[in-house]
């Protein structure tokens, strides 16, 4: 290990600040664009996309359906109309092509929230996590796809942050700023990528998606790794590396094939080596402007 | 101990493996019951709430319903509100207030259209046949229609004037010479707009728009109305009644439905009561005997109206 302090010293020393950042600033981008289209209508009265990520209507022609939420709105029993079926098919097309979890880094507005806890982790290094299974989130998401059939009620929008914190930004936040307070010092002061890595049904659903997601990262130039941890250190997810990058000996190929990886490529910005790149999950292409191409979900 | 396998490939005994999956299973079957008991809490809605038009009852609306808000995006007239947490509604369900601002009933049903879940039913395509809730007039002590003042202005807003609501003019008892206009509310054309509780021109609305199941009495179904069964048959169901014999002392007729107990009809000895009145034409009635002593004769004699 040659590195201390916060990961990535070592891209930005040898390969320059902007290139080490350059997929978290398309990621921001992303993030924040996604939001301000959204907040044209309400704000600027300028309406090219309405309602919110549970349903949009974009330009009046293209819409968008979470198909998470759709599946529990079909769940209570009620089949829903061609568009919102049309709008599900579109975002379920989109995300099993490019990444199921690329919906959590680069479009849910928690992400935000969650990287501003675990920067503050970095920053004032603060160790103490709590021991979860990653796998709890699949036992929440089970739960959660289950209550609308027998309650009646999609009874995970009464607590969902991701949706309370878009819809709360376009429609009004009410007290739904609590909730996503809830979810940062959880994130902070009880554990380390806590929401987003461990109990969110919402990337658990979007991860199953992209089982077979084309757009992977791949740690091509592994021989190179220098072993700094610096990767594993930024990753999210961090359990998705090692196979692909410390996988040689057991004959494991170099691309993240782990569904929970979510192609936010941060482990390529702060890699010096430049062990890791995008590419399909062959491995055959490397995708070098993918960041501007994965922005339209919503 | 001989009851621990460990499982060399996970560094995890088969015990500590289901302890932690029990664990597991009872912490999420925790959340997902109390998840589950406040979603329905939540989902309760208050009476003054409205769903737009075509709204599926509640208990399936709030299931079928994604808190997308386009039906909000979607109402020309921006009355729609999406509730937030902590709200009275259900978090991010659609709702409006009528007293606020009632639904102005677009032919086209933008609100519908635009839902992608059929939480407001694409089925329905005449607004006219929307049934958001029902208007009722809640309080006859203050609205001015019963106080004898001219007034009107829920029967004139009301977007179906003449059908959802009616004007039933009664007697002024307290006058005595006027007429009340009392609006009447028909269940079978109001659709619940709530333009009627808008506009009410006292300080609290006198009529207001009710969910059905509030607003509306349900009659036993063992109910027959004898008139109604009488028009669809076309006739008397049953024997008709016999015409009243009344059996009054002599001198005295009934007339139902008219002057009530006449006296004084001829043939009484005179002086036999004050205030005799005489009646106009005299009754074709047999005389009692003169010094007859039994009474039934009086009676029997008496005219039989």
């Amino acid at each position: 290990m040659q590195n201390n302090g916060y990961p990535g010293q070592s891209a930005i020393q040898e390969q320059g600040w902007l290139k080490a950042h350059k997929w978290l600033l398309l990621r921001r981008a992303s993030q924040l664009g996604l939001l301000g289209l959204f907040l044209l209508g309400p704000l600027a009265g300028v309406w090219i996309v309405e309602g919110n990520l549970a349903a949009s209507m974009t330009l009046g022609v293209l819409p968008l359906t979470d198909p998470m939420l759709l599946l529990q709105s079909m769940a209570s029993g009620v089949w829903p109309v061609l568009s919102g079926f049309i709008g599900a098919l579109i975002v379920l097309a989109f995300y099993a092509l490019v990444g199921g979890r690329v919906f959590c880094s680069w479009v849910c507005p928690i992400n935000l929230v969650a990287d501003l806890a675990v920067w503050l982790r970095r920053r004032f290094d603060l160790r103490t996590t709590s021991r979860l299974s990653r796998n709890l989130r699949y036992w929440v998401l089970g739960v959660v796809l289950v209550l609308p059939a027998v309650t009646g009620v999609i009874a995970w929008e009464a607590v969902n942050p991701v949706s309370m914190a878009h819809r709360g930004l376009f429609f009004g936040m009410g007290w739904a700023w609590t909730l996503i307070l809830a979810v940062f010092l959880f994130d902070l002061l009880v554990a380390r990528h806590g929401w987003c890595g461990h109990l969110c049904p919402v990337g658990a659903f979007y991860g199953l998606i992209g089982v077979k997601a084309q757009v992977r990262v791949s740690a091509y130039q592994r021989d190179r790794c220098d072993d700094c941890m610096d990767c594993f250190n930024i990753c999210p997810e961090p359990q998705v590396i090692k196979p692909a990058l410390k996988g040689a000996k057991a004959g494991v190929g170099p691309v993240i094939l782990d569904i929970n990886c979510t192609n936010c490529g941060r482990c390529i910005d702060v890699c010096s080596m430049d062990v890791f790149r995008f590419g399909t999950r062959s491995g055959a292409l490397s995708v070098s402007a993918l960041g501007s191409g994965t922005t339209q979900g919503a | 101990m001989a009851t621990r396998a460990v499982n060399k490939g996970s560094g995890v005994s088969r015990r500590q493996f289901i302890g932690d999956a029990l664990k597991t299973a009872c912490g999420v079957g925790l959340f997902g019951l109390g998840l589950g008991l406040y979603s329905q809490r939540a989902a309760s809605l208050p009476a003054a709430a409205i769903r737009p038009p075509g709204a599926l009852p509640e208990d399936q609306f709030n299931g079928a319903c994604i808190r997308c808000g386009l039906c909000v995006r979607d109402c020309p007239f921006d009355m729609i509100h999406l509730a937030k947490l902590g709200d009275p509604v259900t978090v991010g369900t659609p709702y409006f207030y009528a007293r606020e601002k009632g639904c102005e009933m677009c032919e086209d049903i933008p609100c519908v259209v635009a839902c992608p879940t059929n939480a407001l039913d694409h089925s329905l395509t005449d607004i006219n046949k929307a049934r958001m809730g029902l208007a009722v007039l809640v309080d006859h002590e203050t609205c001015i229609a019963f106080l004898g003042l001219r007034c009107e202005v829920c029967y004139q807003i009301c977007p179906i004037k003449d059908e959802a609501i009616t004007l039933d003019r009664q007697h002024n008892a307290r006058s005595g010479k006027h007429t009340v206009f009392i609006p009447v509310v028909h269940s079978d054309r109001c659709t619940g707009c709530g333009k009627c509780e808008e506009a009410c021109i006292l300080e609290q609305a006198a009529i207001k728009v009710l969910p059905e199941h509030l607003a509306k009495g349900e009659l036993g179904p063992h109910y027959r109305l004898g008139w109604k069964q009488k028009e669809a048959a076309g006739g008397a169901l049953v024997t008709p009644d016999l015409e009243h014999q009344y059996n009054l002392p002599d001198g005295m007729r009934y007339e139902h439905g008219g002057r009530g107990l006449i006296q004084g009809v001829p043939g009484i000895p005179p002086g036999a009561g004050t205030g005799v009145e005489s009646l106009a034409e005299p009754l074709a009635v047999p005389t009692p005997e003169p010094g007859s002593l039994n009474p039934l004769e009086t009676l029997n004699g008496g005219a039989a109206l």
